[in-house]
């Protein structure tokens, strides 16, 4: 069963990433100034003695350091990602209950961008040179060069407040009490903008990289033989060139999972959307290191979850494909 | 050289972004002489709209400060920390790359992994855990983004390195018995400088982006004015007010088109074979 050796494999590797990243943590707490105690307790002067003393002793931060990473080694493998003192609650409960809201809008994000970048990369790849391929270049341009929180806002403003087409923030209608159907359509709407401006700069990113992978393909042999044997026009594009033109960009999209998870604090800021993006800021503001800290490591473990799916799904859709080292 | 410059003008491009630069450039080394007073400082009343008043055409925001006037002085800080923090990622990235390409083997495997960790993880997230935990400031900035940006350059080099590793120039100084350190530094790496010198055009284009991103959420350096900073500032106003966000959000903007443009131009200019491939 190599497949399932692959996987293995991977798994075994996906964890090795984690632990290294727990360990990052670890050090970069100590790396800040001031006591790591009151460090993790959070803003100077919320936690009191009693608590600071709950810490020291519950990270052993009176006993030598290698004993100090490996309790917060254990903690982190057990899924004790600490207290948050400001919230009064653990820290795995915040993120397990904000997730499903950014799972929602990174998914709605990647498969929107991903799906029109193709698009847009193959038209403008066939029409190279004349000035459709100009618009889209053009286009892309400018969203691979605008700063993704600002896009949000002036969407808010323009489509929210000014046009007042969809709702301004916010995950759905608050008090409306709608359930079932329409409730999924209230939501969906919420999404809308969030998901567009989370979207547009990958959208850009995915153009770009879809046109040049199109037009790399265009000028192999097996497109040249196609051309001779007389095959239609059309049906070399799609056939011949687009097909294998997506799969590099596939792989190069799934390897940047992370960048979309990492705009996602951005967006959820901008439009109040109550994902773990949004657990970020609230943190940053309120000097909850415990949880900053949390949320960094459950996105981490996000990515190279998600990171070893689209590994295993090419390893099945395509066999040529040779994903293990 | 010259051939150098007639190609890179060819690319209008190229041309029209280096012309947004120099502007961009001139208004942050002019700041002081038309803006002398610090761009923190309230000058006249509260959301003045722009053109509203002469002398203030890009308005004021929620406490009077004139936009136009964190507009010149945020350019200094975007092109600052946007060039040191790529200066920091090459410092980072071009060592490993070379030692990763020249000598291969276990040495190669070990900085590859380590190299395919930092590309692992959410770059945007490790930015703001690294500023938060080590303190807002033009330091902690600048080594976030240089720790979340070396990775390519560490991939991009060593891939060079690898390729010219073998030819007869290398293995001639080897049978002559230079150093290895000297044939790194004088043979291999200055036939790299021509891909790493696009790539870090693009590389002050990301960081300007990823330090906008950071001031916006309240991660920017507390003493400097930057475009982030009004942004995330104004936001609170934007109905009544959207100049405030408006206006830095542009300058983000251009500033990151003419760098992206310039880089597109200096890919043409320097590798004349690959350019103008299908248009």
């Amino acid at each position: 069963m190599p497949l399932l050796r692959f996987i293995a494999g991977r798994l075994v590797k996906g964890v090795i990433v984690l632990i290294a990243i727990a360990t990052m943590n670890f050090f970069l707490i100590r790396a800040a100034p001031g006591d790591p105690a009151s460090v993790l307790a959070g803003e100077a002067g919320a936690a009191d003695e009693e608590f600071l003393r709950q810490l020291r002793q519950q990270f052993g931060l009176d006993q030598p350091i290698t004993t100090q990473l490996w309790i917060y080694l254990t903690d982190i493998i057990t899924l004790d990602l600490g207290f948050s003192y400001r919230q009064g609650r653990p820290v795995l409960d915040l993120i397990l209950e904000r997730l499903p809201a950014t799972l929602l809008l990174t998914g709605a994000a990647f498969i929107f961008s991903l799906t029109l970048g193709i698009i847009f990369g193959i038209l403008a790849a066939r029409r190279a040179g004349k000035w459709s391929d100009s618009v889209i270049t053009t286009g892309a341009l400018f969203f691979y060069a605008t700063p993704l929180f600002w896009i949000a806002l002036m969407s808010q403003i323009i489509f929210a407040l000014w046009l007042g087409w969809l709702p301004n923030t916010g995950f759905r209608t608050i008090g409306a009490g709608y359930t079932g159907l329409r409730y999924a359509l209230d939501v969906g709407l919420h999404l809308i903008l969030p998901a567009t401006t989370l979207g547009l700069f990958f959208t850009a990113l995915y153009t770009r990289m879809m046109r040049a992978s199109m037009l790399e393909i265009a000028g192999s042999d097996f497109v040249k033989t196609a051309r001779a044997k007389g095959v239609p026009e059309g049906r070399i594009v799609r056939r011949h060139i687009a097909r294998n033109a997506i799969l590099p960009v596939v792989t190069l999209a799934g390897l940047q999972a992370g960048q979309i998870v990492g705009g996602a604090v951005l967006t959820e800021t901008v439009f109040g959307w109550p994902g773990i993006g949004r657990l970020m800021f609230e943190a940053l503001s309120q000097r909850d290191y415990q949880v900053l800290l949390g949320v960094f490591f459950v996105s981490s473990a996000m990515v190279v979850l998600f990171n070893l799916i689209t590994d295993v799904v090419y390893r099945v859709a395509d066999p040529r494909i040779e994903v293990g080292r | 050289m010259k051939a150098f410059f007639k190609r890179f003008a060819r690319n209008k491009g190229a041309v029209i972004g280096l012309i947004i630069l120099a502007i961009i450039l001139a208004a942050a080394v002019l700041a002081p002489y038309f803006y002398p007073t610090s761009p923190w400082r309230m000058v006249t009343r509260p959301f003045l709209a722009p053109m509203a008043m002469d002398g203030y055409w890009l308005g004021t925001d929620a406490l009077g400060r004139d936009v136009a006037s964190g507009v010149m002085h945020g350019a200094r800080v975007s092109l600052i920390i946007g060039l040191v923090s790529t200066l920091t990622a090459l410092a980072i990235g071009i060592p490993i790359g070379a030692l990763a390409g020249y000598f291969g083997g276990l040495l190669d495997d070990a900085l590859m992994r380590f190299t395919e960790f930092f590309q692992t993880i959410p770059a945007f997230a490790l930015a703001i855990v690294i500023v938060a935990i080590l303190q807002p400031s033009l330091f902690s900035i600048v080594i976030a983004i240089a720790i979340v940006s070396w990775p390519p350059v560490a991939r991009l080099v060593r891939g060079e390195v690898l390729s010219l590793r073998s030819r007869e120039y290398v293995q001639a100084a080897v049978v002559i018995g230079q150093s290895t350190p000297r044939i790194i530094l004088t043979q291999v790496l200055p036939n790299t400088i021509a891909p790493i010198t696009v790539m870090a055009s693009i590389m002050v284009a990301s960081a300007i982006l990823l330090e906008s991103a950071l001031s916006f959420l309240g991660l920017g350096d507390p003493n400097m004015m930057t475009w982030g900073y009004m942004i995330g500032a104004g936001r609170t106003r934007l109905i009544e007010a959207w100049w405030i966000s408006f206006f830095p959000g542009v300058a983000i903007f251009l500033t990151v088109l003419a760098l992206n443009l310039v880089g597109e131009g200096l890919n043409d200019a320097l590798n004349p074979r690959l350019s103008r491939e299908g248009g």
